[in-house]
């Protein structure tokens, strides 16, 4: 299986080469879509992991081992539908095609799972209808 | 013998109950199959709708006087410079002022909060005169407490609109919403063959005093809308190619509801407000039958290039194409979406619909046909200008 998350690394971590061992120990696919070290935050790394179920168990249990934060990424980014009007403003900015406007109704239909937490579409929305949490 | 009906007519079935009413997407459909002598004979009425952002928008208020009596020079409501260059306590609050050193809260906020009632920090000044000696007020209003709260949008419902796009290295932040570099994107604006005055192309029903839905309310058509242009390139289908006709529009405040009045605010570039607008257009002749059904691929607008100085053409798309998602330009694929709302104009084209057929909302003729033939000038540069007359006139 796939998991898009947002890891949340302390910054004791930072000398620990996480991805090296998520490839080499666990076999897992890891494809880091966004990676910054904040101030005030630590480290944080966006990615898709991917591999069997059971290793990639063992790679979350590695990371959570190191007192790593995984969370999905539809926790970081949510889309307030009652505030949205479904202008359509962020659709054509958003590079992984997780929002999409179409028949038969023209609402905002958001795909967390498509999601890179590139944060465009928060900054675009005219209703200020996303929220990000970072 | 070909069929006319009056607005009279038209009216005397509504208020019957019988009168038949589509919206112009049902008629564009029916006009895939039916002719315009027989969409002529079986439609009276056709709904149109839009809901985008529309700058040029505002609302005047009057505030009421207070004890002692104050004229209100300097105002603000919860921050936002209003003007206040009208008499005492009247002001007008336009759409894209914004509280100074916050883009994220203007003018279309204040609009929003006060057709929602919420009550808003009114501030003003005066110079204190001997029949206002008030110099200043520190209050809370809403839309109840004032006298009178109606929007007056110079321009509105614009007929046809070109689609954004962006050459440069950088993205840029426009009213057009974000346009990503490299033609990383598309951004159109108007409700393609559902526009109200893409229905009515020639404005044959459409003039002041025209009865309208306006955010809820009912509204009426006040004046041509500024830049006023009736002298555009036209296609084969008799639609402008360009940014045709406008509207200026006036309606009550207090009457009207956030689901169809809404702030926006566009990065960068500062705050608007989404207007709701219905115009529903009498079904007259085959002529007016052949405008409501006019259908997205026949209608065409231009692609401008928001990365270069002039904003350049680059050519020309249609709604159809834009509302699949891709633009094509130069052999590439561009994905475009909109800034107005299709899903609010549907519902705003659908609930007039409603009005007319429940005898709760008839038609007007226009008192006075808008003029032909007007196109834009620009702003004199400095170097054209009239000669300059002193400072201040004739002292």
């Amino acid at each position: 299986m796939r998991l898009r998350s947002i890891l949340d690394f302390p910054l004791v971590t930072a000398d620990e080469p996480v991805v090296y061992v998520l490839v080499k120990r666990f076999d897992l696919i890891v494809n880091i879509l966004r990676a910054q070290i904040l101030p005030d935050r630590g480290g944080e790394l966006l990615v898709d992991l991917e591999g069997p179920d059971s290793a990639l168990e063992e790679g979350l249990a590695y990371l959570r081992g190191l007192g790593v934060g995984i969370s999905p990424v539809s926790r970081t980014v949510t889309h307030d539908a009652d505030r949205c009007v479904a202008c359509g403003g962020c659709v054509s900015l958003c590079p992984g095609k997780a929002l999409a406007m179409g028949e038969p109704d023209w609402l905002l239909r958001f795909d967390p799972d498509r999601c890179v937490a590139c944060g465009l579409c928060a900054k675009a929305c005219p209703t200020r209808s996303f929220r990000t949490l970072w | 013998m070909p069929i006319t009906k009056t607005i009279e007519e038209i009216n005397a079935r509504i208020r019957a109950g019988s009168a038949v009413v589509l919206t112009a997407e049902e008629v564009a459909r029916m006009g895939e199959t039916a002719s315009p002598a027989e969409i002529a004979a079986r439609v009276d009425v056709v709904t149109t709708a839009t809901f985008g952002p529309m700058c040029s928008s505002g609302a005047f208020i009057n505030f009421g006087h207070t004890t002692p009596g104050l004229r209100m020079e300097e105002i603000t409501l919860n921050d936002v410079p209003v003007y206040g260059g009208v008499a005492a306590v009247d002001g007008y609050i336009g759409a894209t002022s914004v509280r100074p050193g916050d883009p994220e809260y203007g003018g279309g906020h204040v609009i929003e909060d006060l057709a929602a009632g919420r009550p808003l920090r009114l501030r003003a000044r005066g110079r204190g005169t001997d029949c206002y000696p008030g110099r200043e007020v520190d209050t809370w209003i809403t839309k109840d407490t004032v006298n009178e709260i109606f929007l007056f949008n110079p321009r509105n419902a614009y007929q046809n609109y070109g689609v954004a796009v962006n050459s440069s290295a950088r993205t840029l932040h426009t009213y057009m919403g974000t346009l990503l570099g490299r033609l990383g994107n598309a951004s159109y604006a108007t409700s393609g063959e559902l526009s109200p005055l893409l229905n009515d192309p020639d404005l044959r029903t459409i003039g002041l005093g025209t009865r309208i839905f306006l955010c809820g309310a009912e509204g009426y058509v006040a004046w041509p809308g500024t830049q006023f242009h009736t002298s555009r390139e036209r296609n084969e289908h008799g639609v402008p190619v360009l940014p045709g006709a406008t509207l200026a529009v006036v309606g009550d405040l207090k009457e009207m509801s956030t689901e169809y009045l809404r702030a926006a605010v566009f990065e960068k570039y500062g705050v608007s407000l989404f207007v709701g607008i219905g115009i529903p257009i009498p079904v007259l002749d085959e002529d007016l039958a052949r405008r409501v059904s006019i259908r997205n691929e026949q209608i065409e607008t231009t692609v401008f290039d928001y990365g270069t100085p002039g904003h350049d053409a680059l050519g020309r798309t249609n709604y159809a194409r834009l509302r699949a998602g891709e633009l094509e330009l130069d052999g590439r694929r561009i994905p475009c979406s909109a800034q107005s709302s299709l899903s609010r104009a549907r519902r705003i084209a659908e609930e007039l619909g409603r009005r007319i057929r429940a005898g709760a909302f008839t038609l007007s003729a226009p008192v006075m046909a808008f003029p032909t033939g007007t196109s834009l000038r620009r702003c004199p540069d400095p170097a054209a200008a009239p000669a300059a007359a002193p400072l201040g006139g004739a002292k």
